[in-house]
């Protein structure tokens, strides 16, 4: 009722395996990149910037590079983190070690780094599936760990194990402001996405998805599981090796490996099983949830608590923050188990066939 | 789920951005203190009486001055659970309010963090006892202040006092030293220094590393039983120090000859152990005790009020009298800058800055502000950005800290160069040049 694609006819096969076939679609996507390009930059407060709309876009691009190998390959992963670790130290090492070298191409090859990463520590995925990948994904988490601690030639021999980096340039334009830095995120992530996109329509993605679904079947129709599982592992730690690279350089400016803990490798997985498995918008909207959320609810409960007159305490806050935020992704999932892109795209099918979409 | 409750869940976030957005704004002509701290995770048994130290001290300085020659302080807290992104994010929250003063991270990993932050949004940071040891140079490091001493002046402090109970430094040759440390950069800043004393004087350094946050520690204590060091440096935070001593308690390690940081030197550390603990030994920055006359002063005009923040009797513990010193050098280095830059006026981090480099806390002063007693007088400048590095030794009783040893002050001979040639990487690495002694000046 409130968009149709009556009329809209498709007269050749590029027409209908386009990204968007409904005109409508494209339009409010454009307009969407229009507004996040132009006019957020000028509506957006310093804060807003680098609380929150810079870690979110970052956290939005990690998620996407799980979501390809949880949601579309079934891959259970538990060593987001220590793909973030790689890009991030890898491109750390190539940016201060090679004078001169660009901001952007580090942060490729930081990504090429976690990609070799990932490949080894998806080996085990040959042979065990499921919950035991989790575990074995798991190693790949502690021995990062280990390694960004332990092997001072890594962390440029820091004597505290800390590293930083300053002086960011692309194209010789500083990334230093807040809107630099948030058009270099958000540039990284359109482009990541689009290929991120194209990728799972194309036939490795759907390799992917049939491995995922069944891989004996799969194997049976002639798709190679070492092949498939690995360009997933592959493809997916080079998009969360930029991402971490992103965290490191635009984010922190200066980290640790505690930066990059197990505990965000979980994190990454609840945005990707909140957001909804399989699904590159749901790699948005998990990210949304679980980045911009818990902030939301630290300013917003004392807030609301001084509407009725209490008073609560920076730790009733931050213990309130947890409890709210574990009870709205319990709902959330009770609600709606395929994730918050479902709730996405039946919204949509109302809104074609107002009220009942089948 | 209805699309209808998602549009009204939708909405109410929304309206909920846009309250957020305009209660932001509003106050004027008073000093605002941006209070960082952890009341919630593993850290919080230490990060709670430092906060609520803090708070205290702001709310008596209102309620007996009337604030800051007639500025009224205010403060809000922002809660980082001891992680560095969630650190970041309040800072960025806190940084932008009118008539704000300075951050104090109240964490290594988020000081780091913070200094690269810092000079843009041109911020100072107090870091007393913490963060960057390098810091202590003020003409590389214009924005950061680690008042009253750096993990290298500790241990430093530590090394001499072993030397003076063997009989002389040189007696030293040949002994083992183990460093249990928390692996984070707060942890592993004390290493070079360590280093270096133990290339000087002969010793052998052991580095035992426990995973944060410190709770499991069983293999770092059997390495100890091993090789049975001569001494045991611990260099732990939160519920790291406590596990260390219940280990040491269960592999039989003398606590007589384990010395704690400050940071492992409060009574969250050693209460639950109780006489498991006596004997341990850390480095003492402050006194604790309810005595001080600033101490009576924060009971009589805020707790006695019933508007303390925290218990009242954990009043005065070591780790909220460091928050009392640490919120004092910040209020006293606001009244500094005022008297250069007019009195009665809300003073920007700038300034705020220019007070920090120029604090003069002499004995008298100390006295006036109530704080006899509780720790040495402190002068920083533009090249001396800690002001004072003098510490001395406290041990448990298995009931309460008893102090076991004069003041000494850190050897400059060693730090200097350290300190230095630390900075020169420093800005090396950043391409960045040191202050002119004109911006010295201003």
């Amino acid at each position: 009722m409130f968009y149709r694609e009556n009329g809209q006819f498709k007269t050749t096969y590029r027409a209908d395996q386009q990204i968007f076939p409904i005109a409508q679609d494209r339009v409010v996507i454009g307009l969407l990149l229009a507004f996040a390009f132009f006019i957020v930059p000028l509506l957006a407060s310093d804060y807003l910037f680098r609380a929150i709309l810079i870690p979110f876009l970052i956290m939005s691009l990690a998620a996407l590079g799980v979501n390809i190998l949880v949601g579309y390959c079934g891959q259970i992963s538990l060593g987001s983190g220590a793909f973030l670790a790689v890009g991030a130290y890898g491109a750390y090492n190539f940016f201060v070690r090679i004078p001169g070298m660009p901001l952007i191409p580090a942060l490729i090859l930081g990504g090429l780094c976690a990609t070799l990463f990932g490949i080894l520590f998806g080996l085990p995925s040959l042979r065990v599936k499921g919950l035991y990948l989790a575990v074995a994904t798991l190693a790949a988490q502690f021995f990062s760990d280990w390694m960004f601690l332990r092997i001072k030639w890594l962390t440029n021999d820091s004597p505290s194990g800390s590293v930083s980096v300053s002086d960011l340039q692309v194209f010789g334009l500083p990334v230093d402001s807040a809107p630099s830095k948030y058009w270099l995120c958000l540039g990284v992530l359109v482009v990541m996405a689009l290929l991120a996109k194209n990728l799972v329509r194309g036939a490795i993605g759907r390799e992917w998805m049939a491995i995922r679904d069944m891989d004996v079947a799969a194997a049976v129709i002639g798709i190679r599981p070492m092949y498939a599982k690995l360009s997933a592992f592959a493809v997916s730690s080079f998009i969360i090796g930029v991402a971490g690279g992103l965290w490191a350089f635009i984010y922190l400016g200066a980290w640790e490996p505690a930066a990059f803990s197990v505990d965000i490798s979980f994190r990454l997985l609840f945005m990707v099983i909140i957001g909804g498995l399989g699904s590159i918008m749901g790699s948005f909207f998990g990210a949304a949830f679980i980045v911009v959320l818990p902030i939301f609810l630290n300013q917003f409960l004392p807030q609301i608590a001084g509407l009725v007159g209490l008073e609560i305490s920076t730790a009733g806050t931050a213990h309130a923050e947890l409890m709210i935020f574990g009870a709205l992704i319990v709902w959330f999932l009770i609600v709606e188990p395929h994730g918050l892109a479902k709730l996405w795209s039946t919204g949509k099918q109302k809104l074609r066939l107002w009220p009942f979409p089948h | 789920m209805k699309l209808s409750k998602l549009v009204i869940a939708a909405a109410a976030l929304a309206a909920g951005l846009m309250t957020l957005a305009t209660s932001v704004q509003a106050q004027a002509k008073e000093q605002f203190f941006p209070l960082l701290s952890y009341r919630t995770g593993p850290y919080a048994p230490n990060g709670v009486p430092w906060a609520n130290g803090k708070q205290d001290y702001i709310k008596m300085i209102n309620a007996r001055d009337g604030g800051i020659n007639g500025v009224k302080i205010t403060f809000e807290e922002c809660e980082t659970g001891y992680a560095t992104d969630r650190g970041v994010e309040c800072y960025e929250r806190l940084k932008s309010r009118p008539g704000v003063t300075l951050i104090d991270p109240q964490s290594t990993g988020i000081t780091f963090a913070l200094t690269e932050k810092a000079p843009a949004d041109k911020m100072p940071l107090i870091t007393l006892g913490y963060g960057l040891s390098v810091a202590q140079d003020g003409t590389a490091f214009k924005w950061n202040f680690p008042l009253m001493g750096s993990y290298w002046t500790g241990a430093d402090i530590l090394i001499q006092y072993l030397g003076k109970k063997e009989g002389g430094l040189d007696k030293l040759k040949g002994k083992k030293i183990a460093l249990v440390y928390h692996d984070s950069p707060f942890g592993k800043e004390p290493i070079p220094l360590l280093q270096e004393r133990a290339k000087m004087h002969g010793f052998e350094l052991q580095l035992l590393p426990v995973t944060a946050p410190g709770v499991e520690q069983k293999a770092t204590w059997l390495q100890v039983r091993q090789s049975k060091p001569d001494y045991v440096l611990l260099w732990g935070w939160g519920v790291m120090n406590s596990t260390a001593l219940k280990e040491a308690q269960a592999t039989g390690y003398p606590r007589e000859k384990m010395y704690g940081v400050w940071w492992a030197g409060a009574e969250p550390d050693v209460k639950d152990v109780g006489e498991g603990a006596k004997g341990y030994n850390a480095l003492a920055l402050n006194t604790s005790g309810q005595q001080p006359k600033v101490i009576q002063d924060i009971l009589k005009y805020v707790h006695a009020k019933g508007q303390g923040t925290g218990p009242k009797d954990e009043v005065g513990s070591v780790l909220y009298t460091r928050g009392v010193i640490i919120q004092m050098l910040g209020i006293e280095a606001v009244r500094r800058a005022q008297e250069r830059f007019g009195k009665g006026k809300v003073m920007t981090g700038e300034q705020v800055r220019w007070g920090l480099e120029n604090l003069a806390l002499d004995q008298k002063r100390l006295d006036a502000l109530g704080f006899a007693g509780i720790m040495r007088p402190l002068s920083t400048s533009c090249a001396d950005h800690m002001g004072s590095t003098w510490a001395r030794i406290q041990t448990w009783d298995g009931k309460k800290w008893n102090f076991s040893s004069d003041f000494m002050e850190a050897d400059e001979q060693i730090i200097k160069p350290m300190v230095k040639a630390g900075a020169e990487k420093y800005l090396g690495d950043k391409k960045m040049t040191r202050r002119t002694p004109a911006d010295c000046q201003s």
